[in-house]
């Protein structure tokens, strides 16, 4: 067995002439640049095919499909970049929103309490994966794995025990419920569109997450981490504190999402958020993360919600026959692939 | 040369033809299926959009019967449905405010999770859009903006069961519940034990049959007191007869709702009856009403629920309700 060997580049004699190079080719080589070019593909087929897809309302309903979407995704994204993987993701999720709803209605606290109690419980779930990930050397797909199963049976189980059915109580009369609905799943009149606040909440997570890759130190640790961990760690970025901070930072969005789904419904069903993980995976691939990490953009994340927000959706207004559903959102990820594929060659063999 | 290849090419395809034909079967496969007949001749007037939005898990029987009662609604009434469904409730509450954005005329929706999908089933009421509750909401429909209801009320129909199983003077009933997590599966098993007591739940996984004969063979061996089973699915019933035979019990299946098989398994005698929520009827009754309630100002129910059943099939009835199973209308 030979030693891994860590290859460095040979040395530029000299700074790279990166002012030189055209705008084009900059916005060319951005990891998301396919998916936009599909995002905006599959636009215009909808917006062809579907009289109902052209309004505003519609515009709004997809915004708002894709931010449940793309919330999630982001930190999904980044932990990818990271290297990593969570399978967990999707009913931790409906965890927080149990643990929230349980614990406010029960104790008959106010739903801040509830809120507050489920953060924590999900930072601890996050932190347990991202420590057994970074301690163990089991790949994340099998930690993550067992904590999904877990989280899964937990869900289901607590609730039953706690509340005699398998679905939380109304939560809507507690303290502080109107309040949360406001942060957490209230309407915003923007005087043209009425749009949730998801949409906005989701925009502003992928400006953070963007800053983060591209403007920070962390930013750098994140793909140093992903793209070879052990030259990372070699030239002193912590590694495993960078990975349990990217497994939080998905958990974070969960609970963020879960609340979401806790305020806006006012109760939640125990058996929820199963093989959304795959989503929000997906969400990321389709937006140019590598599934090998140490590549991708937290933007692309975003496109790619968007994509297969407005692919569910579309194919609702458009009115297809929902027996083929899945076969014309396959097609539809399919042509986001080939055409992420595509643009990407393009960029890089174009002189 | 040319004429021979010709010849050889002219002898292969009659004998591949020949072979065709001999291969087909003289009965039974799709030559024996009764042509899908629609309802009656086109309404006529105005041309109006219903939009049915489900919580149907994609590729059940008990939901293709619905779909197939409003679809024969649809075709006879001239009416254009749009179907859509998603089993998770946050997605079918997104589904419900796409038929608000496409502007129908007409809503008809399940409230398998009411408190998310009642908002937004309002918001389509307060928009003037007439809504009717299927299926599912019995209790709700009313909190939806719903003028009415058409279904039937699981608790009544699990309490129907029990009776009938003490009428049997049954010792112990094993109720399967094939997912876990419905609070529509639940309340039916709550209503058998409500009228006979010892009833025991047991959770399988009904999208896995073979796991779930296991399942149920394994309990039904372990605890030789159980007299019934009470499955909640037709599909189910038919796993739970399998299960039977495996473990050699001499148990008695009864179930929930219908499919081919398992009138047929009620014809010979394999399961006792059957409790049928007569799904083909709730499908065809949603639009039928809305589209009433659209061209006339109809109401129907007088302000109540509409009970779809539970109606009983056992040996008594099957003959006649044996043949439009076959047709997807029971």
């Amino acid at each position: 067995m030979s030693a891994p060997v860590a290859t460095q580049p040979p040395r530029a004699p000299q700074e790279p002439p990166r002012a030189t190079r055209s705008l084009t080719a900059r916005v060319l080589t951005r990891p998301e640049i396919g998916a936009v070019a599909a995002a905006i593909a599959i636009f215009i087929f909808f917006f062809a095919v579907a009289a109902p897809f052209r309004t505003l309302p519609a515009f709004s309903t997809v915004l708002y499909a894709s931010s449940t979407i793309g919330i999630v995704a982001v930190g999904v994204a980044l932990l990818m970049i990271g290297g990593e993987f969570d399978l967990s993701s999707g009913v931790s999720v409906v965890t927080s929103a149990l643990t929230a709803a349980m614990v406010s209605f029960q104790l008959s606290l106010n739903v801040w309490v509830g809120v507050l109690v489920s953060l924590i419980v999900a930072l601890a779930i996050g932190f347990l994966n991202g420590y057994l990930v970074v301690r163990t050397g089991i790949p994340s797909f099998l930690i993550t794995l067992s904590t999904f199963f877990m989280l899964r049976g937990i869900n289901l189980g607590v609730t039953k025990a706690v509340t005699g059915t398998v679905a939380t109580p109304n939560v809507s009369e507690l303290d502080g419920f109107s309040a949360a609905k406001a942060v957490f799943a209230s309407d915003i009149n923007l005087g043209f569109i009425n749009i949730k606040i998801t949409v906005l909440w989701w925009i502003l997570f992928v400006a953070i997450a963007t800053w983060l890759l591209l403007r920070t130190r962390v930013g750098n640790w994140i793909f140093a981490s992903g793209g070879n961990s052990a030259s990372a760690r070699a030239v002193g970025v912590p590694v495993h504190k960078v990975k349990i901070g990217l497994f939080m930072g998905v958990a974070f969005l969960a609970w963020f999402y879960g609340m979401h789904l806790l305020f806006n419904f006012s109760s939640v069903q125990s058996g929820l958020g199963i093989g959304n993980e795959f989503i929000y995976i997906i969400a990321a691939v389709v937006g140019g993360a590598l599934l090998t990490g140490g590549y991708g953009s937290a933007i692309g994340a975003a496109v790619g919600a968007f994509i297969f927000g407005m692919t569910t959706q579309g194919i609702v207004f458009a009115g297809f026959d929902p027996n083929w559903f899945y076969t014309f959102l396959g097609a539809m990820l399919l042509l986001a692939v080939l055409v992420n594929l595509y643009v990407k060659q393009y960029a890089l063999t174009r002189k | 040369m040319r004429s021979t290849r010709k010849l050889v090419r002219v002898l292969a395809t009659a004998a591949s033809l020949a072979v065709a034909l001999a291969a087909c079967s003289s009965q039974g496969g799709a030559q024996s299926q009764p042509s899908q007949g629609g309802g009656g001749g086109a309404a006529q007037g105005k041309r109006y959009t219903i939009a049915m939005v489900t919580h149907e898990q994609a590729g059940d029987t008990f939901w293709d019967k619905i779909r197939a009662g409003a679809q024969d609604a649809a075709k006879s009434l001239n009416v254009d449905l749009k179907y859509s469904n998603n089993e998770n409730a946050p997605e079918q509450a997104t589904l419900v405010q796409n038929a608000i954005d496409s502007k129908v005329d007409g809503l008809a929706v399940t409230l398998a999770n009411g408190d998310a999908v009642i908002p937004v089933a309002k918001k389509a009421a307060d928009a003037g859009i007439p809504v009717v509750v299927f299926n599912q909401g019995f209790d709700q429909y009313k909190q939806a903006g719903a003028k009415m209801y058409f279904g039937s009320d699981e608790d009544l129909a699990g309490q129907s069961i029990g009776k009938r199983i003490t009428a049997d003077s049954g010792g112990k009933a094993l109720c399967v519940i094939q997912a876990q997590g419905s609070v529509a599966l639940e309340t039916r098993c709550a209503g058998v034990k409500k009228t006979f007591a010892n009833t025991e739940n047991l959770y399988v996984n009904g999208a896995d049959k073979p796991a779930e004969q296991a399942s149920i063979g394994a309990k039904l061996q372990q605890d030789k007191a159980i007299t019934h089973v009470v499955t909640l699915g037709a599909g189910d019933a038919l796993a739970a007869l399998n299960a039977k035979t495996d473990a050699g019990s001499s148990t008695k299946v009864v179930t929930f709702d219908l499919n081919p098989d398992a009138a047929k398994a009620i014809k010979d005698g394999k399961i006792g009856f059957s409790v049928d929520q007569q799904p083909y009827v709730q499908g065809y009754m949603a639009v039928t009403a809305l589209w009433l309630n659209l061209t006339n100002g109809n109401d129907m129910g007088g302000g109540k629920p509409v009970l779809t059943g539970p109606s009983f099939v056992d040996s008594t009835n099957i003959d006649q309700i044996l043949p439009y199973t076959a047709s997807n209308k029971r």
